[in-house]
């Protein structure tokens, strides 16, 4: 069973993850969107520390709630609202309970990742953060072994994104001259399923 | 949409320089002296390009007179910031809209609009219709 402190590891090594790759999601956007994707995330991240260590929700669903909210009112860029709908529809689908199961989790993301799609507009392909979350969710199962096929699948998403072009967001204006670079947004969603496979070892 | 003020207008752009000067234009092109309110809220709230949620409530509770409040957007994450609040639900005021419309002929079309007494309704459709003028 996973519980408020599992899903406070995990948004913590999402902080960590964030911090040690943050230059080169910003290197990764400075080819294709406009070089603040690393620095954006970075302060994101640290704020969601920062008011989870403040206020301590004992819910899971209340943990992701309250750190999507920080996200969409600290980042300053899309990449705010976006994780911050996946945290926070995640977090609702999840209710109040003290405890949920891999299952239930891996059900509720997948309506977070679907809440995204919704808000972005973006679907698979298009060079997104979703080249990287849906693979993730369709990879998790019902034990948290799972957690790292998901790792693996999210990583490969965004690897995939290199040779797509790009079709939602800044990067779209460069038409073909998105191909070749790997999708800054599907690079950190790795990071965040990464972090999720971090969260259970 | 219930109160008898006008409608507020809240435009959001990446940039503070464009979202105040935006709202400028829009409210001298309205006939200067008494104009609908409107509000700017552009970039984060340390000068740089982006976008701001506390700024956009902010800038949103400033113009609500009960008659609703539209917001209009330049791109990107102005876009899906505001969609998301939104989402939330009690984020901004009640009656708060997202108006699909060109950021600076909307916002024109808008303050015009609202400041003739128009309804949240009115202010929406003009300021979408601004989509469909042709510059040549």
């Amino acid at each position: 069973m996973l519980d408020a402190d599992f899903f406070r590891r995990w948004l913590s090594s999402c902080a960590v993850l964030v911090d040690r790759e943050a230059e080169w999601l910003t290197e990764l956007d400075s080819a294709i969107g406009d070089a603040d994707h690393g620095s954006n995330l970075q302060r994101g991240f640290a704020a969601v520390t920062a008011v989870l260590e403040k206020e301590s929700p004992n819910a899971p669903g209340a943990v992701l709630m309250l750190a999507g909210r920080q996200l969409i009112s600290s980042v300053g860029g899309a990449s705010g609202p976006l994780y911050g709908t996946l945290l926070r529809r995640t977090g609702k689908a999840l209710g109040d309970v003290a405890e949920v199961t891999p299952a239930q989790l891996a059900e509720a993301l997948r309506m977070g990742v679907a809440a995204v799609a919704q808000l972005g507009g973006a679907k698979a392909g298009d060079k997104t953060m979703l080249d990287a979350l849906e693979p993730a969710v369709a990879a998790l199962g019902d034990t948290t072994d799972s957690f790292a096929a998901a790792r693996d699948a999210a990583e490969q998403g965004a690897l995939a994104t290199v040779p797509m072009q790009a079709h939602k967001g800044r990067a779209s204006y460069l038409g073909e001259r998105s191909i070749g670079h790997q999708d800054p947004g599907a690079t950190s969603s790795a990071l965040i399923v990464a972090a999720l496979a971090e969260a259970v070892a | 949409m219930s109160g008898d003020g006008q409608v507020g207008i809240v435009l959001v752009s990446h940039s503070r320089e464009v979202a105040a000067a935006v709202a400028e234009l829009a409210r001298g092109l309205a006939g200067g002296g008494t104009t609908a309110p409107v509000a700017a809220a552009g970039g984060t709230p340390d000068g740089g390009l982006g976008t701001s949620s506390e700024l956009i409530t902010r800038a949103a509770e400033s113009v609500d007179a009960g008659a609703g409040v539209a917001v209009l957007v330049d791109l990107g994450s102005a876009v899906l910031t505001v969609k998301s609040l939104l989402a939330e639900g009690d984020e901004l005021p009640e009656g708060t809209r997202l108006v699909d419309a060109p950021f600076l002929e909307g916002a024109v079309a808008a303050v015009v609009t609202a400041s003739a007494g128009g309804d949240l309704d009115a202010v929406t459709a003009a300021a979408s219709e601004a989509y469909g003028y042709r510059k040549e």
